[in-house]
């Protein structure tokens, strides 16, 4: 009997809901970390019992946590899970360090501010986790100020891949509201040495070689609040979505415009088409047709909110331009959540369910891709990430 | 022996209730007490002060015996009670004028600071 296992960050803790394959019945489980942000956690596709946290906190700083036991224990694995003899947990809070080494080429050391002055790094918080498609003592992390992070030992210990921030283009990426972060990361399953991600605001990189060298892939990407629309960098990515059937076809959601590219990122097209608006955070591809995928369209830049407070997910089963609202069972009425970047996922049942949070605590569940929602809590902390475990 | 009070979450991500207590050599200094607890107890190293650089993390706060030491030396002798065990160092996190800190989280318009946050 197949299950589902939901990964719910919030801002106040994280939570776990369970449901079997039918996904009628919802178990809920937390706070976890109760009272920390909790950015993101996701799951090895290796060993579904190993997940992954970023706990972070303004006052108290990041924490890694780890389960390696689908959530019902956890550690920081700074030190392992051991505990001293009194019952102390050992593990320290992990270390984001920067790479200042001389083997890095060109390391840099600032980047555009809010005001355009040049502003030096400062690590604040990891947005994303993404552990590897082989390895589950193996994961990458996205932080703010935006790099990448690899870990080799179960996030005991991290080293930047300091090729990213060297490319030598650093001194014109910018923070958006919510930070200059890297928030996104992509694995090719067929290809080990590809990573795509994506930083607001700089837009999209790629590396071929494993990390060592990136380059950007915004070519097609046209953003109005920077002097040179087309510019190589500079644009607020928000998410972007790969099918795993279909490696290389990507699909980004843009401050504005939905966004496709069919050659690993090399050139990008529009598809908002029919869209009421092309503004929003979230994006994702249907678990076994690359062609259907998912929006959740907000009003605008400056009202982070959905069109005439209706909750709508727009679907496209043509690979975009083509859209149609899937709205049975959202509020059609006074709805004014936001649903973030991290906060929608699929399942990977044959009918391949949807999920999504919104700031508004809810997590909706859609067990016939987006045909149909039920709500499967509706008051938890504002939903920052959202992702999902399809157990055997 | 030196009793620290910390902040809630410290305590729960450390598994601690009450107070703490640590040995110091003297002089009794914030930078060895500091350096003490975290020995001690590792999950609080980056917590509290940065890692590498050692400065406190800008939203917590150092007071004892009624004082405010959060912009004293690290490397001052703490007052002679908290020395003694008479009085507790407390950590504390700072109030933050009853917003968050953070600013804007996971959402983002690449105008000023927290506008267009949500």
């Amino acid at each position: 009997m197949s299950a589902v296992r939901v990964l719910v960050g919030t801002r106040k803790g994280a939570f776990i809901l369970t449901a079997d394959g039918k996904r009628e019945h919802w178990e809920v489980s937390g706070p976890f970390f109760a009272g920390w942000e909790i950015y993101h956690m996701k799951g090895s596709p290796v060993n579904p019992d190993r997940i992954y946290v970023s706990q972070t906190s303004s006052w108290s700083g990041q924490v890694i946590q780890r389960s390696d036991d689908g959530g019902k224990t956890w550690a920081a694995p700074g030190g392992g899970v051991q505990k001293s003899p009194q019952g102390w947990p050992m593990g320290e809070s992990n270390r984001f360090v920067y790479d200042t080494s001389a083997e890095t080429g060109k390391p840099l050391t600032t980047h555009q501010f809010y005001d355009g002055t040049q502003h030096p790094w400062e690590f604040k918080r990891v947005w994303h986790l993404e552990p590897s498609l082989t390895n589950a003592e193996e994961v990458y992390a996205g932080v703010e100020d935006a790099a990448i992070f690899h870990s080799k030992d179960g996030a005991h210990s991290w080293r930047e891949l300091p090729g990213l921030r060297g490319h030598g283009t650093g001194p014109k990426w910018q923070p958006g509201a919510g930070g200059m972060c890297l928030h996104t990361i992509v694995l090719d399953p067929k290809d080990p040495k590809r990573i795509y991600i994506a930083i607001s605001a700089a837009g999209a990189f790629r590396t071929d070689d494993g990390g060592k060298t990136w380059k950007p892939i915004n070519k097609g990407l046209r953003s109005q609040f920077i002097p040179d629309q087309d510019a190589e960098v500079g644009h607020c990515v928000h998410h972007i979505a790969m099918s795993p059937r279909r490696p290389g076809v990507l699909f980004m959601q843009k401050h504005w415009d939905v966004m496709r590219s069919d050659d690993a990122g090399d050139s990008w097209r529009e598809v908002s088409g029919n869209l009421p608006t092309d503004f929003g955070f979230a994006i994702d591809v249907h678990a076994h047709e690359p062609e259907t995928i998912f929006v959740a369209p907000i009003k605008s830049d400056s009202e982070h909110y959905p069109l005439d407070g209706k909750l709508q997910v727009w679907r496209s089963k043509t690979g975009g331009n083509e859209w149609e609202a899937m709205t049975n069972g959202l509020p059609q009425e006074n709805c004014y959540v936001n649903v973030l970047r991290d906060a929608m996922a699929v399942d990977l049942l044959d009918t391949c369910g949807v999920y999504f949070g919104t700031t508004g605590g809810q997590v909706y569940v859609s067990p016939d891709a987006g045909d149909h929602w039920k709500p499967i809590v509706r008051d938890l902390p504002a939903v920052l990430s959202v992702e999902v475990q399809t157990l055997s | 022996m030196i009793r620290v009070e910390l902040p809630h979450h410290l305590r729960v991500l450390a598994q601690l209730s009450g107070e703490v207590t640590v040995e110091v050599t003297e002089p009794v200094t914030l930078r060895r007490v500091l350096d003490a607890l975290e020995a001690r107890y590792p999950v609080l190293r980056g917590t509290i002060r940065d890692h590498d650089t050692k400065k406190r993390r800008p939203f917590l706060r150092f007071f004892a015996c009624q004082e405010d030491l959060s912009h004293d030396s690290p490397d001052e002798p703490l007052p002679e009670a908290v020395a003694t065990g008479k009085e507790p160092l407390l950590v504390i996190g700072a109030i933050a004028g009853g917003s968050w800190p953070g600013l804007a989280v996971q959402a983002d318009a690449p105008s000023a600071p927290g506008a267009g946050s949500w």
